[in-house]
């Protein structure tokens, strides 16, 4: 089974990193940004095949370790 | 004074800060490897000392904060121990739970490696009293992702408290943005828990203590924290 754990900031934590990125693409010339907020992505591979069980997990993940819930949320997807 | 230095995989700090525990408290402080589950009996100050665990991968200190060894840290704090963390060990401090909040990436995203100047809040502290209230000393940082933040409920309850130690100021203890180097929430450049015996700083005091450093005022950190523990046993 595949799934996908996103991670982004909270909203109103400042993102410098975001920041960065949207003056970048606008001296690109990238037509039509407004804002860019960064964040992570994990492709995760499951072992078993229960989906309730791998969002259990997943959840578990993202609580300990993946996300600082302080100030990222997460979202969590099993794709397959 | 029986110090314990973490040392973790990617920490490049743990040696400047075994050196300044020994030179201060005449001491050689014990170098525990990440993986023990144990600190040495009757180790009285854990030090969490700077550099790059796991080479700041997912968030800095992140996963160091989950290694074994943190789990007897956090019991050794919850018995009223004293714990220190510098720089990439303020950041395990905070990943950790032990502290509160979390360290950003610097507000102007520069590595930021230089002297600076701090306000010491209070000196009725073990992390202080080693100094004057409203002292202002001078020592190195070194971070890219020093900018604490946390949400507006904690930043009024650590004030209120009293327990934010050391402050980014200038050299006369002016505390703004202009000196404030990272961005952080009101100039903090290091806390204390609720207890207070758990304290975390971005600034590196082990590398200002001695003459051949150019400026020794970090010893006063180290000296109170030798006094304090040489009182308590």
């Amino acid at each position: 089974m595949k799934a996908r754990v996103t991670v982004t900031l909270k909203t109103g934590i400042l993102d410098p990193q975001g920041k960065a990125i949207e003056g970048a693409l606008k001296s690109l010339g990238v037509d039509g940004i407004a804002s860019v907020r960064q964040g992570k992505v994990f492709d995760i591979e499951l072992a078993g095949a229960d989906k309730a069980k791998a969002e259990a997990s997943l959840k578990d993940a993202a609580d300990k370790l993946l996300a600082n819930t302080v100030i990222e949320n997460y979202r969590v997807e099993v794709l397959s | 004074m029986k110090s314990a230095v973490l040392v973790f995989p990617g920490i490049n700090r743990e040696r400047d800060m075994a050196r300044a525990l020994k030179l201060i408290s005449g001491h050689e402080p014990a170098m525990v490897w990440h993986a023990e589950t144990s600190l040495p009996k009757g180790t009285d100050l854990v030090v969490v000392p700077g550099g790059f665990s796991y080479g700041d991968y997912l968030r800095c200190g992140a996963i160091a904060a989950r290694s074994p060894v943190m789990d007897a840290v956090r019991q050794f704090a919850a018995n009223g121990g004293l714990v220190l963390g510098v720089c990439n060990g303020f950041q395990i401090l905070c990943e950790s739970g032990l502290l509160p909040g979390i360290l950003m990436r610097n507000a102007r995203l520069k590595f930021i490696c230089h002297d600076v100047h701090l306000r010491v809040e209070r000196s009725d502290t073990p992390f202080t009293r080693g100094y004057n209230a409203g002292q202002v000393i001078r020592v190195p940082v070194a971070h890219g992702e020093g900018n604490y933040a946390a949400d507006e409920e904690t930043i009024r309850r650590l004030e209120g408290d009293g327990r934010v130690l050391y402050r980014y100021c200038s050299a006369s203890g002016e505390i703004g943005d202009t000196h404030n180097i990272n961005g952080a929430a009101q100039s903090i450049a290091g806390i204390v828990n609720e207890r207070g015996n758990v304290l975390g700083m971005m600034p590196h005091p082990e590398n200002h203590v001695e003459d051949i450093m150019g400026c020794t005022d970090g010893r006063g950190l180290f000296a109170g924290l030798a006094a304090h523990l040489e009182q308590a046993a």
